[in-house]
């Protein structure tokens, strides 16, 4: 299928040779103007033609940047002063114009919804040809190859809006097709997908590897999904350095990915814990075909039988069926929600027939697949979207006729990007505005701010502009925020979307920590891992209506059920079946339980301050 | 939940089927003829003829509700204060004074006040319904396409688009913040005072700037990945073929501006004066 590309004979830099090894950066180093220390030190990478990698690290390491380098926005756009070698294709991307270089190299951004420039499919991914002045007959042949190569073809006419995350990603990855490139360069392709459209992703993505003999670097902190098809290198980066170049294999035998911030597949992880820790030799990167000695299945099925009493799992109040005294703190009663679209398309039925009950101090899970109607739940128990049908009842009280002022004061609705909620300069201005919007004296402001800064560990940053936190304390002060408020119910949207595993950890710790004072939380969350290590009961949302009410673990063992609300198996799963264990719920929570006790043994109490 | 406030519509009439160039030619010629003629005569057939246009577009009033009523407000406001300030000036522009009410002071109602403030009103309606009508039945990258094509470089006619763009974007984003702020007790509504009212409003235009911000940052440099303005010039993926209709049109939108042209040395001046002395 791969075309010669006519235009690339042109100039000196792309000789042969060069055209073998596309990458290539000795020492190379990078300081972005605005920050005092380096990004990237001393990169030493070569990346031939034809091959596969990622490159992982925690948030903050430096793989974004070497992305951006690679593709000219480091120093074009983003200034900053570079030392040592870089060559792509030969050539230097911080001397070339960046049209030059991304003649050759693509380049699909993170957030696609925001690199969307045209009004539907097929003007977004004929975007660069007008720019080249490709004459107008000539584009739709074009546009269409694209768009087939990226599976979005029977979509050409569609809106951004109209399209799931998924899609729009394909309509990038279109985007940069439509110009023969050599290499494909993707920043966090995950990051934005739930697991199913994550997996189809990475199928696209290697069918444009191998289908087509294209260069791939693929930068992303989710491992795990990331192997679901094969890769040829690993780069484990850390500290704007490379720590590890190394086969998959070698990689997850090895004990460096955990030692760097990001969770080695789950299967590895269970077998380590087992004490059963694989050899690069048995293949660790291909669950189906990893090969697992006798004595490790039986060391397996012997950690699973020997679990301890684990008291922190399925409390008292948990396993207790909803009694008819008790209050719920939430009563969905055949809930359902008709949103209305402007002009002359059609209203989109959300939701229909919700019915559930959720108790006080309940940390509840909301999964299913983007687009499945959770996120309008939310919004509806919220009071950001009227129920058209059925009763909302919060802490016994029918919420219909609410105010969303009032609403607020008894469901605080935390979104997935904190940046929509913060509006002040200062840390404690942000946590007393709402405080004061409701007329509270000063002394009880005083009270509860204190008490909000203590629970969210934000009590050192607490004279911070706003502008000087990271992500995660962001996160923490919206939470802040809305916790002030006393309200009964928390609810979070996607609360680790784009986290790396460290951040991870530690906000789900610190939400479990709120969950065990008294509020009551629900989650809203695609990650099907998530709700088994903290909750004990789901709500399974498919196609707006709710299909299951029960245990996670119980979801995942119904394959009919995990295949129609498009939920996606974990490893531990496979690993169940491969050592012979009949229950893998029981491997599941012997899992969760082992990893969270390691975890709180290492927990570093200084975390937080950075 | 939200209709845009100005955008296209979606909803193919006859309107739809012309190009954005020949429909952005006619919409310049009528806002032409119209700022150029006081002819009240001429002015309300330009009204009519806009009045057919919407009628044939199968726009509705309701797609366009926002912006209608901001606009039917300035209008009576801009009525309103030219009677307050100048309520002779009718007379003094045609020569003539026939009373209808004696107000207080100067402030008498005159007939040849009327006729102005009615040419005044007349201008509204011959000239906005085209520009609205132009934005509503032209897609946005058409729209681009075509005012590159009357001469306006790409890359102020792209920006353009591209704003259009991000307008259903950034309305669904202030809606979930002002929710969002509102559920923490910020109230936005009448029931407040001014000032609580205006801090609020700014605690929800904060984070939608900054994001606004962050969009546009990843947006250039997606462009600028993908060549944006490394060219002289550009093709564009969405450009309609001129047909009949289309040059139909244009010498339609030529024959508003003549005919404002031949008003102007027939009435002998700008006005038609039917007080006239």
């Amino acid at each position: 299928m791969s075309v010669e590309n006519p235009r690339s004979g042109g100039s000196a830099t792309s000789d042969r040779p060069d055209a073998e090894v596309p990458v290539r950066l000795r020492d190379f180093s990078f300081r972005y103007r605005a920050q005092s220390e380096p990004t990237l030190r001393g990169i030493d990478l070569t990346v031939r033609r034809g091959e596969k990698i990622a490159v992982v690290g925690p948030s903050g390491c430096g793989k974004s940047t070497l992305l951006a380098a690679l593709n000219g926005l480091v120093p074009h756009v983003h200034a900053g002063e570079a030392s040592g070698s870089i060559e792509v294709f030969g050539t230097d991307p911080g001397a070339a114009p960046i049209i030059e270089t991304s003649r050759r190299v693509g380049t699909v951004l993170q957030d696609s919804s925001s690199q969307f420039v045209g009004l539907t499919v097929a003007e977004d991914v004929a975007f660069s040809l007008e720019n080249q002045q490709v004459p107008h007959a000539q584009m739709p042949g074009r546009v269409a190859e694209a768009a087939r190569a990226a599976g979005i073809a029977d979509h050409l006419d569609a809106s951004p809006q109209q399209l799931s995350g998924g899609q729009k990603q394909r309509v990038a990855i279109a985007g940069v097709l439509v110009d023969d490139v050599e290499m494909l360069l993707f920043d966090e392709p995950l990051a934005m997908l739930d697991p199913a459209a994550g997996r189809a992703a990475v199928e696209l993505i290697d069918d444009l590897h191998r289908e087509q003999g294209r260069t791939i670097i693929v930068v992303e902190h989710r491992l795990e999904d990331l192997l679901h098809r094969p890769l040829d290198r690993i780069v484990l980066m850390d500290e704007g350095r490379i720590i590890a170049d190394l086969p998959p294999d070698a990689l997850l035998a090895s004990p460096l990915l955990r030692e760097h911030g990001i969770r080695p597949p789950l299967h590895v992880e269970a077998l380590r814990l087992a004490g059963a820790q694989v050899t690069a030799g048995q293949h660790p990167a291909d669950l189906p075909r990893m090969e697992l000695s006798s004595a490790q299945r039986e060391a397996v099925r012997t950690w699973v039988e020997h679990a301890p009493a684990d008291p922190s799992r399925k409390s008292a109040t948990a396993a207790r069926p909803p009694s008819d005294v008790e209050v719920p703190a939430l009563d969905l009663e055949c809930v359902g929600a008709i949103l209305r679209r402007p002009g002359a398309s059609a209203d989109v039925r959300a939701l229909r027939g919700i019915t559930a009950r959720i108790r006080r101090g309940e940390m509840l899970g909301v999964i299913g697949s983007n687009g499945a109607g959770k996120s309008t739940l939310a919004r509806v128990i919220s009071g950001f979207e009227k129920a058209t049908e059925g009763v909302v009842r919060i802490a016994g009280a029918d919420a219909a006729s609410w105010p969303l002022a009032e609403h607020g004061a008894h469901v605080g609705f935390v979104l997935q990007e904190p940046g929509q909620m913060l509006s002040q300069p200062l840390l404690e201005e942000e946590i007393r505005l709402g405080l004061r919007a409701r007329g509270l004296d000063a002394e009880e402001i005083e009270r509860r701010t204190a008490r909000v800064l203590e629970v969210t560990d934000l009590r050192p940053m607490r004279s911070w502009p706003i502008s000087a936190l990271s992500h995660g304390q962001r996160k923490r002060l919206s939470i802040a925020c809305v916790l002030a408020l006393e309200p009964e119910i928390l609810i979070l949207d996607e609360p680790t979307a784009g986290q790396d595993f460290a951040h991870y950890s530690e906000f789900m710790d610190f939400l479990a920590r709120i969950n065990a004072e008294g509020t009551t939380i629900l989650l809203i969350t695609h990650d099907m891992h998530l709700a088994l290590e903290y909750t004990d009961r789901v709500l399974v949302i498919s196609d707006g209506e709710l299909l299951a009410d029960t245990d996670p673990a119980a979801v995942l063992t119904d394959e009919a059920l995990a295949e129609r609300a498009d939920l996606v198996v974990t490893g531990l799963f496979t690993l169940a079946r491969r050592c012979g264990i009949p229950d893998p719920i029981a491997l599941v929570h012997r899992f969760v339980a082992a990893d969270r006790a390691e975890r709180s043994l290492r927990a570093d109490p200084g975390e937080g301050a950075r | 939940m939200t209709a845009p406030l100005l955008g296209y519509v979606e909803r193919p009439g006859l309107l739809h089927t012309l190009t954005g160039t020949a429909k952005l030619v006619l919409t310049i010629a009528m806002v032409l003829a119209a700022m150029i003629s006081f002819d009240v005569r001429f002015l309300a057939a330009l009204g009519v003829l806009s009045m057919i246009g919407w009628a044939l577009s199968r726009v509705r009033l309701r797609d366009l509700a926002t912006v209608l009523w901001i606009i039917l407000t300035f209008m009576v406001l801009n009525n309103l204060l030219i009677f307050v300030f100048a309520p002779g000036y009718g007379s003094e522009l045609l020569g003539a004074r026939h009373v209808i009410v004696d107000g207080p002071g100067r402030w008498d109602l005159t007939q040849e006040q009327l006729f102005y403030q009615l040419a005044v009103t007349l201008k509204y309606f011959a000239m906005l319904p085209a520009v609205l009508l132009f934005v509503a039945t032209t897609r946005p990258p058409e729209f681009a396409s075509s005012l590159h094509r009357i001469g306006v470089p790409y890359k102020v006619a792209f920006a353009v688009s591209l704003a259009l763009r991000f307008i259903p974007d950034i309305q669904r984003e202030m809606r979930t913040i002002s929710q969002a702020q509102q559920a923490r007790g910020l109230d936005i509504s009448r029931k407040v005072g001014l000032v609580t009212r205006v801090r609020n409003v700014v605690s929800t235009l904060m984070p939608l700037l900054l994001g606004s911000l962050d969009r546009i940052e990843t947006v250039s440099s997606a462009m600028e990945l993908r060549g944006f303005g490394r060219g002289r010039g550009r093709t564009w993926y969405d450009v309609k073929p001129m047909r009949t209709r289309d040059w139909v049109t244009i010498l339609g939108a030529a024959a508003v501006v003549a005919a404002a042209i031949v008003m102007v040395v027939v009435d002998g001046g700008r006005y038609w004066n039917p007080f006239g002395a």
